[in-house]
């Protein structure tokens, strides 16, 4: 083709056949093409990478390796154990005491030592206790616990921890990884499906099995629940007022560009105007979820005033036309035509707001919701809301300071469970937007 | 129209809930991030053994814990300030300022502080107060002069220290660790250097040459780290010829990762602070609003709490962590005990 083109004298040129120029704008377009895959393809790595590193280091945290024993606790050692200042070391120690016994039972052989077990053993004084105190009546009778081992354990069996790097510290000897395998060979060592992390409270630094995101995912959710009932309505009323009703003048102008102008403020700003109008001057308390909300509603109010906006301009003006042609009044023609066909595009944006709201972290540093804080379940609507509580990336953000790795394992999975939130609402307003959404 | 009574129904929820927001049954304690583990530990033991709400427990830094421990007395400041140095007195004039004045004193027990670097990067294991001081400070001694410290390597003032690029990471000055840091090491260093006379030799003040021995060179070669030991691991990591400072529990947490160093020829481990011989350790304190106590329920429990025989002592979960248990503890519980406040003008 080319070669007969070239010798094609230039009187006789042909459509079909290129000459150097229309080539020229061809490869161009050709090239800018390629550009364009080669950008979705390097935003596609960093996904997949982002994505394999989360899960990779994620995943671990949702098993758990556990020690299945049956202990018989006395009503003598139920008395004798709740007498004391630190309960909890003395039902470790009944543990422990049961742990021989146990193991000649099953007729597995391994070199016993009191220390040794302690070691291997996570916190568990806490949940024998308060499961006894739950359970009056199990106390005399033999009960099945399965009991979390230590972060070094778990470490093991996970690839953190091996027989070549160990050091011995009063944390984990190497001679501990002896016992750890015949336990594990007998099965008296186990794993399961770690529900205690999607469901339990934050725990000390020195308890990385304990920790849980539970708590503080029920602390998000009341926060969103205020950013709903706030941002939502006191959003829309602005943006209707302002996009229908407003006079446009200089006023509205500098209402105008101070939205938008909040819609750039860092989020951190936002904190501590929570913390001196909040905390410091209507006496909120702190760490409480209703602050949390109330910060996080300031900081979404321009999300969503800028997108019901848009949402409102781009119903056409011949609805509303249609409406006052036929004597509505200008209320009746925003509230019965208007705003019901630009509702997908705010239940949208508010949607996209809260999932900004969910993720934020930097607000909530200044008004105490960072830190230990997450360690209870709110019981009851009020208490959710005034409570101390943390939030999921606060959360996140706390575990991943710690010294322990097995909290930074946590951190992961904490992760993991935040972008299965943020993509269920983000679904969802994809999904309200398929559903309602009019073309014209 | 649903939207008005939405709002309207809002806000009145709201207002409810703000008024119901009376007395506060939990305490809040804030403050320095050394110590934030050991209570962090306390307070989950305090919910699990007591009925207690569990505390809760913020990081911040001693000076940013101290500053709004100081901010007034009421509910809704805190009631405990967490700190690994002792009380200035700038925060007792603020505490002052603001009707904070019976203050508790409590001393829970040691910290070490370590220099750590990768554990197979270079061989950096054994450092004298001298050697930070020459590596480290603004203005070293060098051939008898004082003059800006040309050291690129720690090899260029000691032929025992391997031919690496100084690089060092340090707490910034907000942490109580930046203080015994600087007065532990470097102006140790900077009086066996010899540094300390030649300025004071030079017509410098005393003053002046305390300031100008603790002075570090930045520009890349000391970098402060604001957060926690995490970020400083995080650096280390990054840069297998940086050398961290670390608290010995936070080490001892990571022995897998870190090397440590010793100083002055002494491994630094609880039995070797314990006895003073490990040059580099502080005592970590906190210190309770005696005028919440009886306010605030569990308060005073608490603070009796962390530093019980059980807890706090020699074989008790904190120095199973990595806290260095105070031979003085007994005192300190009869000090709570009796509510002791600080003598303060």
């Amino acid at each position: 083709m080319t070669d007969l083109s070239s010798t094609e004298p230039k009187a006789h040129r042909s459509l079909k056949v290129a000459d150097a120029r229309t080539k020229k704008r061809n490869a161009a377009e050709k090239r800018f093409r390629a550009y364009g895959i080669v950008a979705i393809a390097i935003g596609g790595l960093f996904l997949l990478a982002l994505t394999y590193n989360i899960l990779k280091a994620g995943l671990p945290a949702f098993t758990q390796y556990v020690v299945e024993l049956e202990v018989t606790l006395t009503q003598d050692e139920f008395d004798a154990a709740e007498s004391q200042m630190l309960k909890t070391a003395a039902y470790t120690d009944i543990f422990i005491g049961n742990f021989e016994a146990n193991l000649a039972e099953r007729g597995v052989a391994v070199p016993y030592d009191a220390d040794a077990i302690e070691r291997l053993l996570g916190k568990v004084g806490g949940d024998i206790r308060s499961y006894y105190r739950e359970n009056l009546d199990d106390i005399g009778q033999p009960v099945t616990f399965q009991l979390q081992t230590s972060s070094r354990v778990e470490g093991y069996f996970k690839g953190r921890v091996n027989r070549d790097t160990i050091v011995d510290s009063r944390f984990l000897m190497g001679s501990d990884l002896d016992i750890v395998d015949a336990l594990r060979d007998s099965g008296v060592l186990t794993s399961r499906f770690n529900w205690d992390f999607i469901t339990g409270k934050d725990s000390g630094v020195d308890n990385p099995g304990g920790a849980g995101i539970g708590a503080s995912a029920i602390g998000s959710l009341f926060m969103m629940l205020v950013v709903l009932f706030l941002s939502l309505p006191i959003g829309v009323a602005a943006s209707i007022y302002l996009e229908e009703f407003a006079p446009k003048n200089r006023l509205t102008d500098l209402v105008e560009v101070n939205i938008s102008n909040l819609a750039a403020v860092p989020s951190i700003v936002f904190g501590i105007l929570g913390l001196s109008v909040f905390i410091q001057f209507a006496h909120l308390p702190q760490s409480a979820p209703l602050v949390g909300g109330l910060v996080l509603t300031l900081m979404t109010l321009p999300t969503i005033i800028i997108s019901t906006r848009a949402s409102l301009k781009s119903v056409p003006p011949s609805i509303r036309d249609a409406a006052l042609g036929i004597g509505a009044s200008k209320m009746q023609s925003v509230f019965h035509h208007v705003l019901p066909l630009a509702m997908p595009g705010i239940l949208t944006g508010t949607i996209i707001g809260l999932a900004q709201a969910l993720g934020e972290t930097a607000p909530l540093l200044l008004i105490g919701m960072v830190g230990f804080v997450a360690r209870e379940y709110p019981d009851g609507v009020v208490s959710g809301f005034m409570d101390p509580n943390s939030a999921m990336p606060a959360q996140i953000y706390t575990w991943a300071a710690r010294a322990d790795v097995g909290f930074y394992e946590k951190a992961w999975g904490g992760i993991i469970v935040l972008l299965i939130f943020l993509l269920l609402m983000n679904a969802l307003a994809i999904f309200l937007r398929k559903k309602f959404e009019r073309r014209w | 129209m649903s939207f008005l009574k939405l709002t309207a129904s809002t806000l009145a929820v709201a207002a409810v809930s703000a008024t119901s927001a009376a007395a506060r049954d939990n305490v809040q304690i804030a403050g320095s991030s050394t110590v934030l583990p050991y209570a962090s530990i306390v307070a989950e033991a305090f919910g699990d053994n007591f009925d207690f709400p569990t505390p809760v427990v913020e990081s911040g830094g001693s000076s940013a814990g101290l500053k709004r421990f100081c901010e007034g007395v009421g509910e809704n400041t805190i009631d405990i300030a967490n700190s690994s140095r002792p009380i200035r007195q700038s925060d007792i004039d603020l505490c002052l300022e603001n009707g904070v004045t019976d203050i508790i004193e409590v001393r829970i027990g040691y910290d070490g502080i370590v220099f750590a670097s990768q554990i197979d990067g270079p061989d950096y294991s054994a450092f004298e107060p001298a050697d930070i001081f020459n590596a480290l400070g603004a203005t070293v001694l060098v051939d008898g002069e004082v003059v800006a410290n040309p050291h690129t390597q720690w090899a260029d003032f000691n032929a025992d220290l391997p031919a690496e690029d100084i690089v060092a990471f340090i707490p910034g000055t907000k942490h109580g660790t930046r203080e015994v840091f600087e007065d532990k090491v470097l102006m140790v260093g900077c009086e066996t250097t010899g540094a300390f006379d030649a300025m004071i030799a030079s017509g410098m003040s005393e003053d002046d040459a305390e300031d100008a021995c603790i002075e570090v060179r930045g520009n890349g070669i000391t970098v402060d780290i604001d957060g926690d030991y995490t970020e400083t691991l995080a650096r280390i990591e990054a840069n297998p010829n940086g050398i961290g400072v670390f608290g010995l529990a936070f080490y001892e947490n990571n022995t897998d990762t870190l090397q440590v160093a010793t100083m002055s020829g002494v491994t630094p481990e609880t039995a070797t602070i314990a006895s003073g011989e490990y040059p580099v350790s502080r005592p970590l304190f906190f210190f309770i609003k005696q005028a919440h106590i009886g306010v605030i329920p569990g308060v005073k429990e608490f603070a009796q709490f962390f530093i019980a025989d059980e807890v706090a002592g020699p074989s008790g979960p904190l120095a199973q962590y990595g806290l260095v248990s105070d031979p003085e503890l007994a005192a300190t519980q009869a000090a709570v005990e009796a509510e002791e406040t600080l003598e303060i003008q």
